[in-house]
């Protein structure tokens, strides 16, 4: 199974969507992968239900700072209830070439930072999702 | 046409590095689609058939237990256990088989230093000097130490060509410590720290010395006489032996001094219910039933290595990473950490490459071209911080690794310039 570094892929790495963080976020996580060094922090602004603004930060390899850019789109305008509904299949769909099982803690780190925040904030039952423990 | 120099060690046959590698059956494999190119010998060695058949013939045919039965398999079995501690101890020139703890690495041959002499001789307020280039195992041992006792804990920084300060280190020394510990050499940059200069200095500020030799008693000649450590550790696993058996070295009067680590069978005098007295070196630190097919592999890994000769396994290495330097100084973008120059390190060389993450790297030079890198922080945070680095590549080389795997390696690195568009 050879990964691909796809063009959109580095375009993720090189110039992230929603890179930054927010004053007053309502939800707000980070976490790494203690064993590579990956970060991520990310911050988000609800209204209605609704995921209004996405923000984060973060560094580590093309696959973990492409999937916390294209996550950031994904949910962003979003509704609480579907965000909290993202799992694994999801991100390896927006990624779009196979992971090795080596890297997939990096491909789901930003999946999950966002159940954390979102469980820390109340929105979800911690471990709601499956996606918490790889 | 690339040339080697031809191993003559110290049984006086030659050995050619084809006949060297002939003897590692894992390197005739393949990943990938490509010939396995193993660069990670630094975070653990491959093995020779001899080691993996010694620890067959255990199990297949003289297996028990060791130190208790009277029985003829339980004889054999102690006689080989015993017979692999005194090769360890020649290897590293102990003075006596019963200075050689086995323990299950290096971690924790360091943890029981910190737990049992550490728990006996450090207090409230005393000073214990270690290095910004620890791996994480000669540091959380020494940090938890601290804080169940309230010992103090002082850094030696390192130059920006990965260096240790000694100036700073001479400074250090004056607060009068009670401990010194350091790695001989660096896991991440490489760097062989004048061991026995520092030694000498902590002895003469009053301080007892660590040395964590995990990476330097498998590629270097080690002495532990002559470099006068107090304790020493290493790992087998790192040595062309089997993982699950680590080294704790220490001198004699230290080690009768020590109150036990752990408790249990094998390391007791007289066990009465509420008080019991503890065996005699070395086993006082070995509870339990040992790793006895890991410590007899050892032993084996520790005659291959001595009829290599250490000087010819240090020369070897030094070549291969003086051509490594060489050549990935020509991929653009390539930096490489610690010192420049073979002769102030070991067979370890940690670069990064443009803005190629380490991971994404390691995963190209795996899938494209069959090479197995280290990507990351190698155990050794403080040190990366330092540099201003999440993460690194790291290639690292052994008795095995030959010339065309360097070219290999630059190969690799050229294709991930191109997949990154670099």
């Amino acid at each position: 199974m050879a990964m691909d570094y796809r063009e959109y892929i580095l375009d993720h790495y090189r110039n992230p969507r929603n890179y930054g963080k927010l004053e007053h976020p309502d939800v707000h996580a980070e976490d790494s992968n203690p064993l590579c060094g990956d970060q991520l922090a990310l911050d988000l602004q609800i209204a209605d239900d609704h995921i209004t603004i996405v923000r984060f930060q973060g560094r580590g390899c093309a696959i973990s700072q492409a999937s916390a850019s294209m996550l950031s789109e994904m949910i962003e305008g979003k509704t609480t209830e579907e965000v909290i509904h993202l799992g694994k299949d999801d991100i390896l769909d927006a990624l779009g070439i196979p992971i090795s099982p080596a890297r997939t803690k990096c491909a789901f780190l930003c999946l999950r930072v966002l159940h954390r925040g979102l469980a820390m904030a109340g929105l979800e039952k911690p471990g709601e999702s499956d996606d918490e423990e790889e | 046409m690339i040339t080697y120099e031809t191993f003559i060690g110290a049984d006086q046959k030659a050995r050619t590095i084809a006949d060297i590698r002939k003897d590692f059956p894992i390197l005739s494999r393949q990943v990938h689609g490509k010939p396995l190119v193993y660069l990670d010998s630094t975070a653990s060695s491959q093995k020779p058939q001899a080691v993996i058949d010694a620890m067959s013939t255990y199990y297949q045919t003289y297996h028990a237990n060791v130190h208790r039965g009277v029985y003829a398999l339980s004889e054999e079995a102690t006689a080989a256990m015993e017979k692999a501690r005194i090769k360890v101890a020649r290897f590293i020139n102990a003075r006596q088989g019963k200075q050689i703890i086995f323990t299950r690495n290096t971690t924790e041959s360091i943890n029981l230093v910190a737990y049992s002499w550490g728990g006996a001789n450090i207090h409230a307020g005393d000073l214990i000097i270690l290095t910004i280039m620890e791996h994480h195992s000669n540091l959380i041992p020494w940090q938890l130490l601290a804080e169940r006792t309230g010992a103090r804990l002082e850094f030696i920084p390192v130059t920006d060509d990965g260096l240790l300060r000694l100036d700073i280190y001479e400074q250090l020394l004056q607060q009068q410590p009670k401990l010194v510990a350091f790695t001989h050499m660096s896991n991440v940059l490489g760097t062989i720290n004048p061991a026995k200069q520092m030694i000498e200095q902590a002895h003469a500020a009053g301080a007892t010395v660590l040395v964590d030799a995990a990476q330097s008693v498998p590629h270097l000649p080690v002495d532990v006489q002559e470099l006068n450590a107090d304790f020493l550790c290493f790992s087998g696993h790192k040595m062309l032996g089997p993982t699950g058996l680590g080294v704790l070295y220490g001198k004699r009067e230290l080690l009768e001094a020590m109150p036990p680590f752990m408790g249990g069978g094998d390391m007791i005098g007289k066990v009465e219910l509420r008080k019991s007295t503890w065996n005699v070196l070395p086993w006082k630190f070995e509870a339990g039933t040992p790793a006895i097919a890991e410590a007899i592999g050892q032993g084996v890994a520790v005659d291959y290595l001595g009829a290599l000769g250490m000087e010819n396994v240090l020369r070897h290495e030094q070549a291969i990473t003086d051509y490594a330097l060489q050549q990935l100084q020509s991929v653009p973008g390539l930096t490489i950490y610690g010192p420049q120059s073979a002769d102030k390190r070991g067979g370890v060389i940690s670069f990064t490459l443009g803005d190629i993450h380490p991971h994404d790297l390691a995963s190209i030079l795996d899938q494209e071209m069959g090479v197995a890198v280290r990507a990351g922080h190698h155990c050794a945070q403080p040190l990366m911080e330092h540099f201003g680095l999440a993460a690194t590549a790291r290639a690292s080389f052994y008795v095995y690794t030959i010339l065309e795997e360097i070219d290999v390696l630059v190969q690799g690195l050229h294709k991930a310039l191109h997949i990154f568009n670099l």
